[in-house]
């Protein structure tokens, strides 16, 4: 009985001491060999069964009751303490990795098209939503393409718009527009509709300073069909305005005057900075000038191939430099050829 | 063209407030540039700071009761000072005692009341005006002070300041009609509109000409000046003669006489006006050519007659006009000898020379003081000839300005009657009776006819033509309605209306001005839109920039102007190519720009070259045409090239890694190889090649079957020291997008995803050093078969355990079908095939 008295108080205290000796483990290192002292093949419960047979018949039961409980308990007790150790040092692990985020960022190299390039695509997928398609000629062209078939005849006043560059080949000029492309397409095309998009690099001779350089880029639009208006030239800018800058922005056109349209117009866009009411980059007007525009001249017609009594187009020219300025706020066109790169990389 | 609005006055009725007149102009093609005011209140004064200033408006306004007409009755003595004056002034509110430094009124100085008051505009204590004594516009208030022991808080002004000009030597003489004490903005308060004359308005570039324009868009009518000759007056026939020798240079000639003038100074309302217009007054003959020039646009030219009859010894002077003679020279009478080109027309006497027709006077018959009788030409141009008179002797003067854009003839008689009306008005004398008038070439106008279908088919305007008629009708054209169709004559003041479709054109564009082009409704196109059309070149451009920039390149965008020696630096010294044919600029800007460029590598290692400095890793790019001269054809070949330099850091540097990788070779062949596939071009092959810009063993061309699309290499240490570069090395390829363009494929062709799982091993290879890899590779494609799916080479060896001389190729195989698992058997067979291949290509098998 004493002894049965006994065993049951030593499993007691097997319990006891297995748990003091697990709660007072720190880390998960020492649970391996605190399982094999408690719980492995000679740990004391273990012994206790091994001991089982001389324990007396009537009280087997009940001892071993017992130690299958304290055993239980010591394994259910590994197991929780097992998880919350784990945790713990999960959280040490994880508030030890724990990161200065403030740290900049590990940038990939990024590549980027050139301001003009991205102005020139942009404009050109608006109106290209728009039916229109991309013509490309020549930057170095003849007079008679750049000036005598577009109406500008030698020494008309008319020539005084544009100054040009010369080579030293003679009638051979670096185009002023990208208008000679207006006849190369209606030769190209004539009789069909034509509605196309000019753009491309052209050169003025003149004295460079911020708002001027003597290279720039340009967007020409032609259309030529049957029963082209006026009107229709302007509903066109205007929803290329919309689109380009918001469903805001408005429009106007001004008279004007190029050789190789009539009626000819300036085209203003109310300014998308300040929406109108007044600010630096409009000097207060409420007014951009965005470009110009124009029916296409009957002789212009005639020059490409199309009878002026039955065909009739509109021609637009707008500076996507100029545009991007205004959009950017760029304060000095000269930026755009200077390559430096902490000009480009800001776009 | 300045524009007083006191003086555009004279000819319509104008009730618009400023702004609103300036936008009127601005929406009918004559764009007012700036608003100057003169004396009239600012029309924004009140306006909230940010409201939007459409219309630039500077100036000064002059308040009504600070500065009004005041009347001085006599001039006295300073007391204390020679260089001063003391004015008895009254100002409509009593007397008052001012003191000046005027000397335009010393001669008055001490002779007691005045017999007649001298009209001044006078600035009250508190007025805000102009300093006289500062360069410029200096805005200043009056104070009172102490001159010279005399009390001063008030003055007598100059037009400077007023703002009038920039005189301020003497005080303002008012004309003896301005009514004292009344405010000075009432009596000559003013606003001079900057308007930009078009090229073809040349017939704007005149006060009528404005007023005009104006007229039509307004429905106000126009008051033309008008004047008549005498008829009871000394008739000029037989006191000079015209002979025009080529019409088709100078297809009108008139002249008309006054006699016994005095050349004084003008009535002063002419010569603020002419100051106003930004003319300068000089006497009251050449003031009114000049004032009626700017009234009618026709520019006019006062001879002193007396030297004329001198000059043809006592006869009456004939006045020829002729193309000048070779090595002719006149004196112009801005005091330059000018030797004179064969198609300069001059207005001669039988003497010889008198004036470059249409541009300047000459030095010897221009009207002086002592001028007493004039001679006035009112002539009409061709304008192409005169625009390149003015253009060959750098001249550009104001009858220049409007003759070399073309002056309807008719205007030269309109003009000359005027003028002379004024000149007498102005300077004394007698007009003669009649004129003087060659009009040997009128210029063709045929009438134009225009119907409501022409004009809905330019413009989509539904008009009428009794509307069209009405607008045509208000800008002085002569319209006949004729059932449908309209019938203008063009007005005698303008030659810019053509004929045919062009006329029809000319009529519908002044329709659009005056009807106004903010009415005509926005429509969307609804004509037949053409076949869709491709444009290979632009479309692989556009693949090639995206790939570039995908792959972390930075895109630049050069001036197409270099110069020879410029590119020259792409070669070693000792291996430039022997003077390459550029096109060349005749007038270049600056000789760093003088030629278009033939390389755009050299282009872009400029670029290189300017941010060497600003990063560590630099990837650049440039698309665009080169120019090479031709010798068949006058316009250059451009062909479209491609260019790429890399230098320094590999990736961006980042503040934990060592010593990052710098770029080399093999990150351009990369780019290159992944460009071309971008491109879709078929079986690109790499060769060494010898190029003088690059290291000769680090370059290579880029081939597509027969074709060399680019180099590409490590810039070669004697080229690179030619720029200021600072990476060890610039890798650099220049490619011909023109020829990619032809042989780009248009699909590219995929393969399933395989299904079955693959066998993965290495091999290792060793050869001699100098066998390429590709050979190696080639030759283990070879060998694997159908089955071999992906070879890599992942380690290069050397070392004493392969022999000098040697290198060790690593390769990871990928053995895969795509209808079944691969079995051992099948995998080691492979392998036997590869082994046997490279045995074959002379490479052993690394234990």
């Amino acid at each position: 009985m004493s002894d049965t008295a006994n065993t049951i108080e030593e499993l007691q205290r097997i319990l006891r001491d297995g748990l003091d000796a697990l709660h007072s483990l720190q880390d998960e290192d020492g649970l391996a060999a605190w399982r094999t002292a408690h719980l492995g093949r000679s740990a004391p419960v273990m012994q206790v069964f091994a001991r089982m047979g001389g324990i007396p018949k009537e009280l087997r039961q009940q001892v071993g009751q017992q130690a299958n409980q304290v055993k239980t308990a010591l394994e259910q007790a590994l197991e929780e303490r097992s998880a919350a150790l784990h945790h713990a040092a999960l959280q040490r692990k994880l508030t030890a990795e724990r990161l200065d985020i403030s740290l900049p960022g590990r940038r990939p190299p990024l590549g980027r098209a050139h301001p003009a390039t991205q102005a020139l695509e942009e404009i050109c997928a608006i109106f290209i939503e728009m039916g229109f398609q991309i013509y490309r000629s020549p930057e170095v062209e003849s007079d008679q393409l750049n000036f005598e078939l577009l109406n500008i005849p030698a020494h008309h006043p008319a020539r005084d718009m544009w100054d040009t560059f010369h080579t030293t080949t003679p009638g051979v000029i670096l185009r002023t527009h990208t208008s000679p492309g207006q006849i190369r397409a209606m030769h190209e095309m004539a009789p069909n509709p034509i509605r196309v998009i000019l753009p491309g690099m052209v050169y003025r001779f003149e004295q460079v300073n911020a708002s001027h350089e003597m290279q720039f880029n340009q967007i020409e639009l032609l259309a030529v069909g049957r029963g082209i208006t006026f009107g229709d030239m302007k509903g066109t800018l205007e929803a290329f305005a919309r689109r380009m800058f918001g469903e805001h922005a408005r429009t106007r056109l001004r008279p004007s005057y190029f050789p190789f349209t009539e009626p000819s117009a300036e085209v203003d866009m109310e300014c998308f900075i300040c929406g109108g009411k007044g600010c630096a980059v409009c000097r207060s007007g409420g007014w951009l000038e965005i470009g110009g525009c124009g029916m296409v001249h009957p002789v212009v017609l005639q020059n490409g191939g199309y009878d002026p009594a039955l065909y009739s187009g509109f021609a637009a020219g707008l500076g996507p430099e100029r545009i991007a300025m205004l959009k950017h706020h760029i304060e000095d066109i000269r930026y755009f050829w200077q390559n430096d790169i902490r000009f480009l990389e800001q776009f | 063209m300045k524009i007083p609005l006191s003086w555009l006055k004279d000819y319509i009725d104008i009730d618009l407030p400023l702004l609103e007149l300036a936008k009127t102009l601005t929406q009918v093609g004559l764009e007012v540039e700036e608003i100057l005011l003169v004396g009239l209140p600012d029309p924004y004064a009140g306006a909230p700071a940010a409201a939007p200033r459409e219309i630039k408006v500077s100036g000064i306004s002059w308040q009504a009761d600070k500065i009004v007409v005041a009347q001085i009755d006599e001039v006295l003595p300073h007391p204390n000072a020679d260089r001063l004056v003391l004015c008895r002034l009254n100002d409509g509110t009593g007397e008052i005692i001012v003191l000046t430094g005027a000397p335009n009124l010393f001669k008055y100085k001490g002779i007691g009341a005045l017999p007649k008051p001298i009209k001044v505009a006078y600035a009250r204590e508190g007025a805000r005006i102009y300093d006289g004594h500062q360069p410029g516009q200096v805005l200043t208030t009056l104070k009172r002070a102490k001159i010279r022991g005399v009390d001063s808080f008030s003055m007598v002004c100059s037009e400077k300041e007023l703002g009038i000009s920039d005189e301020h030597e003497g005080i303002i003489a008012l004309d003896d009609n301005a009514p004292t004490g009344a405010p000075l903005v009432e009596y000559m308060g003013d606003a001079v509109f900057e308007v930009s004359i078009l090229p073809n308005m040349i017939r704007n570039a005149s006060l009528v000409g404005v007023a005009r324009e104006l007229a039509a868009v307004t429905g106000k009518p126009l008051r033309r000046p008008s004047a008549q000759l005498p008829a009871d007056a000394p008739a000029v026939r037989g006191k000079a003669a015209i002979r025009i020798t080529q019409p088709e240079f100078n297809p009108r000639f008139v002249l008309g006489l006054v006699e016994g003038v005095t050349p004084q100074p003008s009535p002063y309302q002419v010569q603020r006006r002419l100051r106003l217009a930004g003319m300068r007054p000089i006497n009251s003959v050449v003031d009114a050519t000049n004032y009626v020039m700017l009234e009618l646009g026709q520019p006019l030219h006062a001879f002193d007659y007396d030297v004329l009859a001198q000059r043809a010894a006592g006869q009456p002077p004939t006045i020829l006009t002729r193309t000048a003679q070779p090595g002719e020279k006149l004196t112009t009478l801005d005091g330059v000898e000018r030797s004179l080109e064969p198609f300069t027309v001059l207005v001669c006497d039988t003497a010889g020379p008198l004036s470059i027709a249409g541009v300047m006077g000459g030095l010897e018959s221009e009207v002086s003081a002592a001028t007493r009788t004039v001679l006035l030409e009112g002539a009409a141009w061709n304008y192409i000839n005169i625009r390149r008179t003015a253009f060959s002797q750098r001249l550009n003067s104001e009858a220049a300005y409007r003759f070399s854009r073309g002056v309807h003839p008719a205007l030269a008689q309109e003009g000359v009657v005027l003028c002379l009306r004024r000149m007498a008005e102005w300077s004394g004398g007698q007009v003669y009776a009649g004129l003087v008038d060659e009009y040997p070439l009128p210029p063709e106008q045929p009438p134009v006819s225009l119907t409501s279908a022409d004009v809905r088919r330019l413009l989509g305007v539904e008009l009428r033509p009794a509307e069209i008629a009405a607008i045509l009708t208000r800008l002085e054209f002569t319209c006949q309605v004729e059932g449908d169709s309209v019938r203008a004559v063009t007005p005698p003041h303008r030659l810019d209306i053509g004929s045919g479709e062009t006329g029809k054109a000319d009529l519908i564009e002044e329709i659009a001005r005056v009807y106004g082009y903010e009415r005509i409704p926005a429509t969307r196109l609804a004509d037949p839109l053409p076949p869709p059309r491709s444009d290979p070149a632009l479309e692989l451009e556009n693949r090639a920039r995206g790939a570039l920039v995908r792959l972390g390149l930075q895109e630049v965008v050069s001036f197409r102007m270099t110069s020879p020696e410029h590119e020259a630096r792409l070669y070693p010294p000792d291996s430039r190519p022997p003077a390459p044919v550029y096109l060349s600029l005749r007038n270049p800007i600056t000789p760093e720009r003088a030629v278009m460029r033939r390389s755009l590598l050299a282009s872009l290692l400029d670029a290189l070259e300017k941010n060497a400095r600003l990063s560590e890793r630099l990837a650049l790019f440039e698309i665009g045409p080169v120019f090479l001269p031709r010798v068949e054809a006058a316009l250059p070949e451009e062909p479209l090239r491609l260019a790429i330099a890399l230098s320094g850091l590999r990736q961006p540097p980042s503040w934990d890694g060592g010593a990052p990788a710098r770029f080399d070779f093999f990150d351009l062949k990369g780019v290159l190889e992944i460009l071309l596939d971008e491109l879709r071009l078929p079986e690109c092959v790499f060769i060494p090649a010898g190029h003088p810009a690059f290291h000769p063993g680090k370059c290579a061309v880029v081939r597509c079957g027969e074709s060399e699309l680019g180099v590409f290499g490590e810039l070669h240490p004697l080229v690179k020291q030619q720029y200021d570069f600072l990476a060890p090395a610039v890798l650099a390829a220049e490619i011909d997008l023109g020829r990619i363009t032809a042989l780009a494929q248009p699909r590219r062709d995929t393969r399933p995803v395989p299904v079955f799982p693959p066998v993965l091993e290495d091999i290792a290879v060793i050869v001699p050093e100098s066998t390429p890899a590709a050979e190696i590779e080639a030759a283990i494609w070879q060998g694997g078969g159908r089955l071999l799916t992906a070879v890599r080479l992942f380690d290069i060896y050397r070392g004493e355990q392969i022999g000098t001389g040697n290198k060790s190729l690593a390769y990871s195989l990928t053995y895969q079908a795509d209808d079944h698992t691969l079995s051992a058997a099948e995998a080691t067979q492979v392998r036997q095939r590869i082994i046997r291949r490279l045995e074959q290509s002379g490479a052993r098998l690394r234990a």
